[in-house]
């Protein structure tokens, strides 16, 4: 059985105690860390189609901020968005069931690991398109607004989008009609293979600041952070006080796909080390719990297990799974 | 027909890749106006290794790596090509020309006329097309003929090696913006691209093979496709003549019509979504001109009218294979 979210909770004090939660956000972090490894060996093994760009390195973020959504809170995510769906409530079976291209996956096999959309969860949809999703969650958002349902929308997005116009024109709606949108900008310090100083002027900070959208930095290694941050920022997005932007700064471990393993002429083994040995958002909050004495070392190992089993299980259940009917591919063009 | 003498000259084989590359190349050696824009074109050469080397050439301020603006960087191309430089602009993925349509199809196909001629916008977008990577929807389509339709645009579709080096050379030396179409799958073919400079005009297309039984109108890698199914279809006693577009915009009508009234049959094979597309226009304008001629329907095989799916065993069904151009050809010969 994969990992769900099974019930929904606002982010109130009447949650779960705090050390529950923060196992979860342990439990949550690992399932992403390890689905992901297990989506490079089938990458690399040539059994998966396609292309997969791997989130590992940021899953505090996706957890931090999902962590404080009601499961009908909407996300939009990006061509990396395996840890935000995850994070939002997707099952391991049906996330690996689409990357291999297989029936029972969320889009039927049409749509892959860039697209993954799932309306149960409130998922938008991953987009291929750099930027693309800017004007999904600001619509979203309006429509949250205009129904009364205090629906909150967070759109997920790598640096690299802050190139794109879209971008400022939804934030200048936003902003304008106050809409229930956070912006959540994960800065890996790369878009594709350049860093992003050479293509980000100015302070990110001062650009959602032209739009007197407030802006909160946050360390996208530390996963109490972001889920802090964020929770602020959701909460006063429902209340009705408008959108805000949360600038997360991370790394991604891997390359900017699976593909990508020469990426000696665009950044260090030093500076990847650095940051997989100090900055492992899983290794940060496994410290934490064991030095608070929240868990101990077999309790970590425990669920560590847990989680592989339900790995191999979503695995399992996607290679036994059929392939779409050829006559598909007809299907669902029109609604 | 070739336009040019020089092709038996030289052995040598280049992958279209190092022909796209090569042409960009000579084009920055000869002439300092011509620039290179692009996500990822300096030291990454862009995601496929086409551009490697360049920037080590020419520097990273005429290989230029920009933000992943789309919009921005077209329009800037737009600027420059109004004042006397010759951009090259790399646009990743085709799909993302819907990003940069408002400066393509509004501002750098509109000024020459809107001024009078006065302006002019001698740029380049290079671009790619093609499905078959399992890419999925945002990734994969071949949207060449949303820019053919733009008066004051040109459009070329090179098939080989070869052709991608003369037509690319014709492209930067144009006085107007001409959108430049690579199939991400013909990157690694190889053929035959002499060593001495030579350019390819555009408004002529190739016959890639002769044939007296039906012709093979194609485009791209379809033109592959259909040198691949005339091979299957010449046992059966039917010779298909292959004739490359190589530029849809402009047309060469007359190498289109003259093949066609020499087979008495046609078949137009492009990548793009079937309706509304290329091979409506090389279709109608084949009716229209050799109706008297013509000894069956002109027929189109184009990809299906249907976001690129992922799944491979859905993928493959979209875009036209030999198989289906060869039973295609066979219905329209009166064989079955
Ligand atoms: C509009 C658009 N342009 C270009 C691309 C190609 N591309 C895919 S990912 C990427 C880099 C994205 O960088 P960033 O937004 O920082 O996200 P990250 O990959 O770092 O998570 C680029 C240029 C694209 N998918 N969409």
């Amino acid at each position: 059985m994969a990992h769900r979210k099974t019930k929904s909770r606002t982010a109130k004090s009447s949650g779960p105690a705090r050390d529950e939660r923060w196992l979860r956000f342990y439990r949550q972090m690992l399932t992403i860390r390890l689905f992901e490894e297990e989506v490079n060996r089938l990458y690399q093994s040539g059994k998966m189609p396609g292309l997969a760009h791997l989130y590992s390195g940021q899953e505090a973020v996706a957890v931090g901020v999902c962590e404080a959504l009601r499961r009908d809170d909407y996300i939009t995510s990006t061509h990396r968005g395996h840890g935000h769906c995850l994070a939002k409530g997707a099952s391991l079976e049906r996330m690996f069931a689409e990357l291999l291209g297989k029936a029972p996956g969320y889009c039927s096999g049409k749509g892959g690991s860039m697209h993954i959309a799932d309306a149960e969860t409130g998922n938008l949809g991953a987009n291929a398109i750099v930027g693309g999703s800017a004007g999904i969650a600001t619509g979203a958002a309006l429509s949250a607004k205009m129904t009364g349902s205090g629906r909150v929308a967070v759109c997920f997005f790598g640096e690299g989008a802050l190139g794109q116009g879209l971008l400022y024109e939804c934030m200048n709606m936003a902003s304008l009609w106050k809409l229930p949108v956070v912006y959540v900008c994960e800065n890996n310090l790369y878009n594709e293979y350049t860093r992003f100083q050479e293509t980000t002027a100015g302070e990110i900070a001062a650009r959602p600041a032209a739009f007197a959208v407030p802006c909160e930095a946050v360390d996208g290694q530390d996963v109490i952070a972001v889920h802090r941050t964020s929770q602020r920022l959701v909460e006063r997005a429902r209340a009705g006080e408008g959108p805000a932007f949360m600038l997360c700064n991370t790394y991604r471990f891997y390359g900017h796909h699976v593909g990508d393993v020469d990426r000696g002429y665009y950044r260090s083994r030093e500076e990847e080390q650095r940051w997989r040995e100090g900055r492992d958002p899983i290794k940060l909050l496994a410290a934490r719990l064991l030095g608070s004495r929240l868990a101990d070392g077999r309790l970590l190992d425990q669920i560590e297990d847990e989680v592989r089993r339900q790995i191999a299980g979503g695995v399992d259940f996607a290679f036994a799974a059929p392939y779409p009917d050829p006559s598909e591919v007809e299907r669902h063009v029109y609604a | 027909m070739s336009a040019t003498a020089t092709r038996e000259s030289a052995p040598r084989e280049l992958t279209f890749a190092q022909a796209v590359r090569e042409a960009l190349a000579e084009e920055m050696r000869r002439d300092p106006r011509v620039f290179i824009i692009g996500e990822d074109v300096a030291e990454a050469g862009t995601p496929f290794k086409v551009l490697s080397g360049l920037a080590a050439e020419f520097g990273t301020g005429r290989v230029i790596d920009s933000p992943i603006s789309e919009a921005g960087i077209t329009g800037i191309a737009v600027g420059a090509a109004m004042t006397g430089m010759r951009p090259v602009v790399d646009i990743m993925f085709g799909d993302f020309l819907t990003l940069a349509m408002d400066q393509i199809v509004n501002q750098a196909a509109k000024i020459h006329y809107m001024s009078g001629g006065k302006l002019k916008v001698p740029m380049v977008v290079r671009t790619t097309l093609g499905a078959t990577r399992r890419s999925a929807a945002q990734h994969s389509q071949s949207l060449h003929a949303w820019v053919s339709h733009i008066p004051g645009l040109k459009v070329a579709l090179p098939a080989t090696p070869y052709d991608a080096k003369g037509l690319l050379k014709s492209a930067i030396r144009d006085d107007n913006p001409v959108v430049f179409f690579e199939d991400k799958m013909m990157y690694q073919l190889k053929g035959p691209v002499p060593e001495g400079e030579y350019t390819i005009p555009f408004g002529v297309a190739d016959v890639k093979r002769l044939g007296t039984d039906i012709s093979i109108v194609a485009t791209s890698s379809m033109v592959q496709v259909a040198l691949a199914a005339a091979e299957r279809l010449a046992p059966m006693g039917i010779e298909a003549e292959v004739v490359d577009v190589r530029t849809t915009v402009p047309l060469d009508k007359d190498t289109l019509i003259a093949s066609v009234k020499k087979t008495g049959r046609a078949l137009v094979l492009d990548e793009g979504y079937r309706r509304y597309g290329v091979t409506a226009e090389i279709a109608s304008l084949l009716v229209d001109e050799a109706f008297y001629h013509l000894d069956a329907p002109v027929k189109r095989l184009g990809a299906m009218d249907v976001p690129v799916p992922f799944s491979p065993v859905l993928e493959d069904r979209t875009v036209p294979t030999p198989e289906i151009v060869v039973e295609t050809a066979k219905n329209l010969c009166g064989r079955s």
